[in-house]
């Protein structure tokens, strides 16, 4: 059944819904109008940390116009993303965490009305003092956010011990001890959140909302409303730009739900901007100390790392993240120990979450400086340092990942020769630098979000008598391209147009389950559920051609819209009338397919973050100006070359890379997620929250390394957030290469560039926070070559 | 609503709505056509393209004039739809990006943004499709630069502006002005 050239995989071509989104045709969640259709809105607390004594509605329930008034005694019950942290309410019955956490929700006939409802709601707080910062949340005697935390405000703190780490150290020519923060900053999805609620006269309710994961918001509309999830359809809209920032359910969805409940009507909320602010789910404040033991010829023999991470008000994602924060270090240089203790913290913030890179690219911002460091103390040249002691494929780190595939050496030396790197670093005029970074990203969590033992994605595909494919899949498009994705893969294995391929997607009626839009999955694991259900396909239809064309069914390939012999070229059916004879031989053609991770080599408790089917690998240069009279940052070109496996549809992956090289961009420079000392967001809107437009967004080129992965369909990997990782600590590099001082802290803004020039940017410091006992761990043979499956 | 200092001050007769606020007929020219409309009179023209129109096609991004998402064009020039009423815009000719399609037939430059893979989530394409029209009737064969001046107040969080930026230029080779 192998074919020699793909006649789609590889091409550039148009995504299926290109053209509707620029018609205006793509309906997303705000465009949806139901009859009789109400508006919510929602209070929320002007107070960061306080206690909700009683919300008093009666005003707000009679004014004119009002259908619905619902407060935290209608949704009672506590839900969150991961099963173990389930601490958020739809409406706080108890307490209020952050500015902005929502305490009632009112459903009216216009959204002017129910604006106005909302205002005349009065609650009763009790103000409590709030947390504001990672040393007071690790302190003592400052009060609980949240009543289980067992020690201060500490959510999580995890550590861990691989290979010795010690001696490690005591084998080093010279040690290494640096400190970083990496500031928080927001997704700032041009979408605001948005959802419809249709709670029907046959019990059934039907949520539309702008969500990543839908399969995870059917399970917690469940839990929250008390109906069984058979009752309840999510449909997940196009997405409008998530970045992570749409993954947990939301108070907002949830109390739709319960306001078309009551109200028997449908019920729409649209977040403003400033509340998509306070909603937020964004990268994690992370304060860092790294301590690097190396050789003088620059071979890494130990690493220790702490990280501490400012969680805002709920768990959100947080444990994971505490963990992403230790666990891909390992998997781009050769290291024989490494030590990991991280810390998770409740402060009275908005909570933070997955951002693009989810709690990897603090790290790796942290790790990558510090080798450039090590590079300059040591007089090598960055790059070669790196080179020297690059991870090899199909081995075991010590923290007991598996590398299938890496591209890490070829992307080096393409952005090297690119750039001109050998000529420019460390020789260009004073101002003007260049700097460079490597990094490593996973193709999909290996586990899901909560335990069990069912496939990951799951695809269905119809054929029908008309040569029609149709595929079914859970997954949601937020602009990545993955509709385009399933019909691309099926089109490819049945050798038909793209355009013959329907996709039908994130409809939890329709479709089988797919996790969702998050951790770089979509493409691997929707690949391959795809590619299985279309092969199972392929028999029958061999099956029946081989018969009519007489010839044996493995002598069968599909191209062109032909079902032809590869030994007899002019022996070939069309595709429609193979189908059409399927159709009679077995009745209605239908097949599924799914697809879970293979399981890691790691058995210890906490090793389900890191391993993945596949890591992506990116390397990014970056060249840059800055006026040391203003501190003025101007980035003046990126490269950079990723190995994403198999450049599935080159255009949406260059789009994937240009995009993360953008909003690394936008995190380094400027974008940051701050608040006054009351616990107030200092800038929650656009003008104010800066983001790169055209004229700061630099040109960048980008370069796609194939490695053709064993493990993704066509050999794929992930390509939309790994590119994110290196560019961020490129940009520090290319700092110091230009102006010769080092700023350990990200954003690079100007005031902390005039700062370091005048020798007045103090260190970061990081909190004296004791680590429960490390959990030791390594691989049997220590670094090793895994066994194949 | 808003927890920290408010952005849009809640008018109270604003707050009776239906009730109390007063609808006037806009005879408004959209995409060629003319229309009559009931709308209120503080109806921005996003609202009115939306709510009244039917006109989806325009999205928003914050309602305050920040990020360029729901800008149209009107009598040629590119504007940002949620900063102008419905009443302002009597007598003029509003172009919004289903008036692109020339019927069935893409525009060239929703065309150029289809094929060179410059649309992800899409929803701050219309507003940009706009901007770049008003670029390219004014400016047949703009420079880099100018295009970037031009899109500089239209945000896009998905595409780094890279391919948007080169789908302008593909569409304007193939003379879509």
């Amino acid at each position: 059944m192998q074919k020699k050239a793909f006649s789609v995989i590889g091409k550039p071509l148009r995504k299926v819904d290109a053209l509707a989104k620029c018609a205006g045709e793509t309906r997303y969640a705000d465009d949806l109008v139901l009859p009789r259709m109400l508006y919510a809105k929602l209070l929320r607390s002007p107070h960061p940390h306080a206690r909700v004594r009683r919300v008093y509605t009666e005003k707000a329930a009679f004014l004119d116009g009002v259908v619905g008034v619902i407060t935290g005694a209608d949704l009672p019950v506590k839900f969150g993303i991961l099963p173990s942290t389930q601490d958020e309410e739809a409406l706080a019955t108890e307490k209020v965490r952050y500015v902005g956490d929502a305490v009632a929700a009112v459903a009216a006939v216009s959204e002017e009305i129910a604006e106005a409802a909302a205002e005349l709601i009065e609650v009763d707080y009790e103000v409590l003092p709030p947390v504001l910062t990672i040393e007071d949340a690790l302190r003592e005697g400052e009060g609980r956010i949240h009543a289980w935390s067992r020690q201060a405000n500490i959510q999580k703190a995890v550590s861990f011990e691989f290979g010795e780490v010690e001696q490690g150290f005591e084998n080093s020519d010279q040690v290494f001890e640096d400190t970083f923060f990496y500031q928080g900053s927001t997704h700032l999805p041009m979408e605001q959140y948005c959802a419809v609620a249709h709670a029907a006269s046959d019990g059934r309710l039907t949520l539309w909302s702008s969500t990543q994961t839908p399969h995870y918001l059917h399970r917690a509309l469940s839990k929250v409303l008390g109906i069984p999830m058979t009752r309840i359809r999510v449909i997940a809209t196009p997405v409008g730009g998530g970045f992570g920032g749409k993954s947990d359910p939301f108070s907002h969805e949830l109390s739709v739900a319960r306001l078309s409940m009551i109200t028997g009507r449908p019920v729409k909320i649209t977040l403003t901007r400033e509340e998509s602010f306070y909603v937020h789910r964004g990268r994690h404040p992370v304060k860092m100390w790294i301590r690097t033991g190396v050789k003088n010829d620059g071979t890494l023999e130990s690493m220790h790392f702490k990280s501490f991470l400012d969680g805002g008000g709920y768990s959100s994602y947080g444990l994971a993240t505490v963990y992403y924060t230790g666990a891909l270090q390992t998997a781009t240089y050769r290291l024989p120990a490494y030590k990991f203790e991280g810390v998770r913290v409740f402060t009275s913030k908005p909570p933070c979450g997955p951002k693009r890179g989810h709690g990897t690219p603090q790290p790796r911002f942290a790790v990558e400086v510090q080798l450039d460091k090590i590079a300059d103390k040591l007089e090598m040249d960055p790059m070669e340092l790196r080179m020297k002691q690059l991870v090899e494929p199909n081995t075991v780190t010590v923290n007991g990942l598996r590398i299938s595939t890496t591209g890490l050496k070829q992307c080096m030396e393409i952005v090297a020769e690119k750039s001109g790197w050998r000529g420019k670093h460390r020789r260009l005029p004073y101002g003007e630098g260049i700097g460079f970074a490597a990094s490593s990203y996973i193709s999909g969590a290996g586990l899901p979000i909560y335990w069990n033992s069912m496939p990951h994605s799951g695809v269905q595909i119809k054929l029908d008598r008309s040569g029609g494919i149709t595929v079914f899949c859970g997954s949601i498009d937020i602009g990545q391209g993955s509709d385009t994705i399933l019909a691309l893969a099926a089109a490819e294995e049945f050798g038909v147009d793209p355009a013959e391929v329907r996709v039908v997607t994130a409809d939890t009626d329709l479709t089988p389950v797919d996790l969702g839009s998050y951790s770089s999955r979509v493409t691997v694991m929707t690949g391959n559920a795809t590619l299985q259900a279309c092969r199972r396909l392929k028999v029958k239809l061999c099956e029946v051609a081989g018969e009519a064309l007489e010839v044996p069914a493995d002598d069968l390939e599909m191209a062109d819209g032909q079902v032809r012999s590869r030994s007899f070229p002019d022996r070939g059916l069309p595709f429609v009338e193979c189908v059409q004879k399927a159709e009679a031989r077995f009745g209605t053609l239908g097949e599924t397919g799914s697809y879970s991770p293979p399981k890691h080599p790691a058995d210890y408790k906490g090793s389900g973050v890191g391993p993945t089917p596949a890591y992506s690998y990116s390397v990014a240069v970056v060249q840059l100006g800055c006026d040391p009279e203003t501190g003025v940052i101007t980035v003046r070109k990126v490269w950079i070359a990723h190995d994403c496996g198999r450049a599935f549809n080159p255009l949406l992956v260059e789009g994937q890379v240009e995009g993360s090289v953008y909003m690394a961009l936008g995190e380094t420079l400027m974008e940051e997620q701050v608040f006054r000392k009351n616990g107030l967001h200092k800038i929650p809107s656009m003008l104010d929250y800066k983001s790169p437009t055209t004229l700061e967004t630099p040109e960048i080129e980008t370069f796609l390394v194939e490695t053709n992965d064993p493990e993704g369909p066509f050999g794929a990997k992930e390509a939309g957030q790994g590119p994110l990782l290196p560019t961020v600590p490129a940009v520090a590099n290319a700092l110091y290469d230009a102006i010769g001082v080092r700023i350990d802290e990200i954003p690079l803004t100007p005031d902390k560039v005039l700062r370091a020039l005048e020798g007045r940017l103090k260190p970061v410091s990081v909190p004296n926070f004791v680590f429960p006992v490390p959990m030791k761990w390594q691989p049997k043979d220590g670094i090793q070559v895994p066994q194949k499956a | 609503m808003s927890p920290g200092k408010p952005r849009r001050e809640l008018k109270r007769d604003r707050a009776v709505g239906g009730n109390g606020s007063r609808k006037l007929f806009l005879r408004l020219k959209v995409n060629g056509e003319t229309k009559e409309v009931a709308s209120e009179i503080h109806k921005t023209l996003l609202e009115v393209l939306r709510e009244d129109m039917d006109l989806t096609g325009t999205k928003h991004g914050c309602e305050l004039g920040e990020c360029g998402t729901c800008s149209v064009l009107v009598n040629g020039q590119a504007v940002l739809s949620c900063l102008v009423l419905g009443v302002e815009m009597e007598g003029k000719e509003i172009v919004t990006v289903e008036g692109l399609m020339e019927r069935h037939r893409p525009h060239p430059l929703q065309r150029a943004f289809a094929d060179s893979g410059a649309t992800q989530c899409g929803y701050c394409i219309p507003g940009i499709l706009l901007v770049a029209k008003a670029l390219l009737d004014r400016n047949p064969h703009p420079t880099r630069d100018e295009i970037r001046e031009a899109l500089s107040g239209n945000l896009c969080r998905c595409t780094g502006y890279t391919k948007i930026i080169e789908a302008v230029e593909q569409a304007a080779a193939m003379g879509a002005a």
